[in-house]
């Protein structure tokens, strides 16, 4: 049977097993979204601003585990996606973007709304296509899908011109994709993951190190706990890997990097083994390269290739999934029978031990004084029980939510690690909320992040996400403010917001419920009272101390070991 | 230091600035860069010449691989290969110096492609060095213009580089 260009979209995303697309209309995607009407195979959420819409997709990739959908519309509605693609780039997030284009006979001719897509989204994307075909718009579709969801994933971004959805032709949905130039491996090889075993079993001073890569690879999180029970290891954890253990685990040192703990960095800094696991060695987590765990042997599983001895040179790399590389070094442990060396073990976990009782992260709240932003995030923990999922904006805020959280389980915090995006918190809670509508999902955010994307309070009032909105609000770019502080001489230039809106009123404006919190003593009541809200979003406006700072804290250009506490 | 780099591409529209991209991207150089298609129409081959140390070539190679379209890619510095290249080179040609250009030329086993009253068109293939060598001896008969191709490379021997 012949089917036009937009037809075939819509039974492709079927076949897909897309559920929600998250997008916006315009005038060359209109034949698109005209069958999207008429078929109604998938949920399409309207967002406010297109660059929300990759953020959502996002979102929702991440707590759904399944790949994020967006629709855009040619010239402005495509460059407005490309912050959206370069977020999910930067992360690995699997993603699938269509734009439409100008007819492809007016491609080149400057038309109206016309934007070299394919070219502005080349170095944003994992990978992108330009339809010029409509026999071959499902095929790309099915490529697409399988480049974003496999290897190390990311964005793809398709843009189809307008005559391709119109045109017709025979429609035949290619059920096996075959890429011969595309072909991750995701075993890893046999004499290394021995060799691997071999080093794990004797190393005196061993940590791992853990990242977003185990959150790429689901059901791997429960592997990397297994390794470390068994092995009785530290282990430490990326901005992107908090979940891949819980965070109550006794050999759970915290974050390290940056704004890691003392005992993260110190451990690191001394360890003689480092097991690196889809971890990237992120400038935010090494300081300075040569201060680097200069003494560790390191072993490093990735499935890119281009990740491993990129900034740290890898002695032991293992190409290939989280999932199945775990799989067989527990297996090659069984098989060995050999326990790693608990003496040196017991001399490390002491030191460590010491290491840890300097209680980095410590913090008092004084009850008749103003809200620390360090109280609200362990209210937000406590009174969710460390069940919810968490998105962030980006700044100090971010930062407390990472260190004070506490995160049992995976796939329940997302954040923007890599591009850092301020705006991404409040569209990627509502991608989540939308994959499970019965869970809490609370974006704790900077009220000047918040501001970057605040039209979305009207998508999560539409598709009704009833997401919770904390805003730690200290009046500055506190992040900006920080560095203003330790590194120019305090000149606060343009770090601060004056014309602050009246957030509960304008999130009463939107249709939701918002509630201003000045006192310490209300700041878990008005959460419970948030909690129970299940019908509409809500926002919470912490007013907390204006100049507080992040610490611990690693100097730029600084090794780990040289972190600053307070 | 220089390292020669086969790659094997999908034959489709815009690999070229894929590959391009990435080098602007990532700050590497490109040196030279020849693209054709091979014996199969699918495909086609490139030669690029780049330089870096150890470790930026190393990542240079990674960051090709994990391009969509690139099916294969060979670093034939570090093994027997070889490499050519091709000129073609407008000469001045006076009453008095056409015999010893045209000697020049059959010194180098070159050939003329063109001739007018006054230069010469030779066109050379060849090693770099053979290229750098003839436009030095021409250089003192007055070089009008000239454009040649980088390299081209293989490797030696009876294994090939093709799709599987
Ligand atoms: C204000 C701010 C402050 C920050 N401070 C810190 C800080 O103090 N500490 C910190 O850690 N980060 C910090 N970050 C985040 C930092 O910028 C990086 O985003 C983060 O460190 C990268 O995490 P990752 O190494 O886990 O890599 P990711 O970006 O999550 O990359 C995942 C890695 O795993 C690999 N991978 C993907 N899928 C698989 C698979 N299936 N199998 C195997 N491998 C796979 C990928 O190839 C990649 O190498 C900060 C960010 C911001 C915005
Ligand atoms: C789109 C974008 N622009 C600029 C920045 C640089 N930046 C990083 S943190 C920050 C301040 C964030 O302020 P706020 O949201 O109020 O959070 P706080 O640090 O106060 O918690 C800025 C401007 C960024 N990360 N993203």
């Amino acid at each position: 049977m012949k089917l036009s260009g937009a037809e075939i979209f819509v039974e492709c995303l079927k076949r897909e097993g897309v559920e929600i697309v998250f997008g916006y209309p315009g005038g060359v995607v209109l034949p698109i979204y005209d069958e999207i009407f008429k078929k109604d195979y998938f949920r399409h959420i309207l967002v406010r601003h297109e660059q929300a819409a990759l953020h959502a997709a996002n979102g929702y990739a991440r707590a759904a585990g399944k790949c994020g959908v967006a629709l855009v519309t040619s010239g402005p509605g495509a460059t407005n996606a490309v912050t959206g693609l370069a977020d999910s780039y930067m992360d690995s997030i699997p993603t699938v973007c269509f734009s439409g284009q100008v007819p492809t006979a007016m491609i080149g001719t400057d038309a109206f709304q016309e934007a070299d897509t394919v070219g502005i989204t080349r170095s944003a994307t994992k990978h992108n296509f330009l339809v010029k075909r409509v026999e071959d718009l499902a095929l790309t579709i099915r490529q697409a899908f399988h480049i974003a969801t496999t290897g190390r994933p990311g964005p793809v971004l398709i843009d189809i011109p307008k005559d391709v959805s119109t045109a017709t032709c025979e429609f035949h949905y290619p059920e096996k994709v075959e890429m011969r130039s595309y072909k991750p491996v995701t075993r890893g090889h046999t004499a290394q993951v021995k060799r691997a075993v071999t080093a794990l079993l004797g190393a005196k001073r061993p940590v791992i190190y853990s990242g977003g890569g185990v959150m790429n690879s689901r059901g791997s999180a429960e592997l990397l706990t297994e390794l470390m029970g068994k092995l009785n290891f530290p282990i430490t954890q990326t901005l992107m890997g908090l979940g891949g253990v819980p965070y109550d685990d006794e050999r759970f040192l915290g974050m390290l990097g940056m704004h890691g703990t003392y005992e993260a960095n110190m451990a690191v800094s001394h360890s003689d083994l480092l097991l690196a696991v889809g971890a990237r060695f992120d400038d935010r987590v090494t300081g300075k390269l040569e201060a680097f765990a200069p003494d560790a042997k390191i072993i490093h599983i990735d499935i890119d290739p281009s990740s491993i001895s990129k900034n740290v040179h890898a002695h032991l790399p293992i190409v290939g999934d989280v999932k199945v590389v775990l799989g067989q070094i527990l297996k090659e442990l069984e098989a060995k029978g050999k326990q790693p060396d608990a003496e040196a073990l017991k001399i490390w976990w002491h030191q460590i031990t010491e290491w840890r009782s300097k209680d980095c992260l410590n913090f008092t709240q004084d009850m008749n004084g103003p809200i620390k932003p360090q109280y609200v995030v362990s209210q937000l923990h406590e009174k969710t029980g460390g069940d919810a999922i968490i998105t962030t904006e980006v700044g100090q805020h971010q930062m407390w939510a990472a260190q004070f959280y506490g995160f049992k389980q995976p796939h329940r915090w997302i954040t923007s690690g890599g591009l850092g995006t301020m705006g991404f918190g409040l569209p990627a809670a509502i991608g989540a909320q939308l994959a499970f509508p019965d869970e809490t999902v609370i974006d704790i955010a900077g009220e000047s992040s918040l501001l970057m994307n605040i039209q979305e309070l009207s998508t999560a009032m539409q598709c009704k996400a009833p997401v919770k909105i904390a805003i730690l609000n200290n009046g500055f770019m506190g992040m900006v403010r920080q560095w203003q502080e330790m590194f120019f001489g305090s000149r606060y230039s343009h770090s601060y917001c004056e014309s602050l809106p009246d957030f509960a009123k304008v999130a009463e404006a939107f249709g939701g419920v918002g509630y201003r919190i000045e006192k310490p003593e209300d700041v878990g009541p008005t959460i419970e009272k948030a909690l129970a809200i299940r019908d509409r979003f809500v926002l919470m406006d912490f007013s907390v101390t204006r100049e507080e700072n992040v610490y611990p804290m690693v100097p730029a250009g600084a090794g780990l070991h040289e972190m600053v506490l307070s | 230091m220089k390292h020669t780099i086969s790659i094997l591409v999908e034959n489709e529209f815009g690999v070229l600035t894929r590959i391009a991209g990435l080098f602007s991207a990532r700050g590497y150089n490109i040196e030279s860069l020849n693209v054709a298609p091979t014996l199969d129409y699918t495909a086609s081959r490139m030669t690029l010449v780049t330089r870096g140390n150890e470790k930026v070539i190393e990542q240079i190679k990674k960051q090709l691989n994990k391009l969509i379209p690139v099916i294969r890619v060979e670093d034939l510095t570090n093994q027997s290969h070889m490499e050519r290249g091709m000129m073609l080179v407008k000469v001045q040609a006076t009453e008095k110096t056409r015999a010893e250009v045209l000697r020049m030329a059959e010194v180098f086993r070159a050939s003329v492609v063109d001739v007018s009253e006054a230069s010469y068109t030779l066109e050379l293939t060849g090693k770099e060095n053979k290229l750098e060598a003839f436009l030095r001896m021409l250089e003192p008969h007055g070089i009008i213009e000239m454009t040649r191709t980088g390299p081209v490379g293989m490797r030696r021997g009876a294994k090939g580089f093709s799709v599987d």
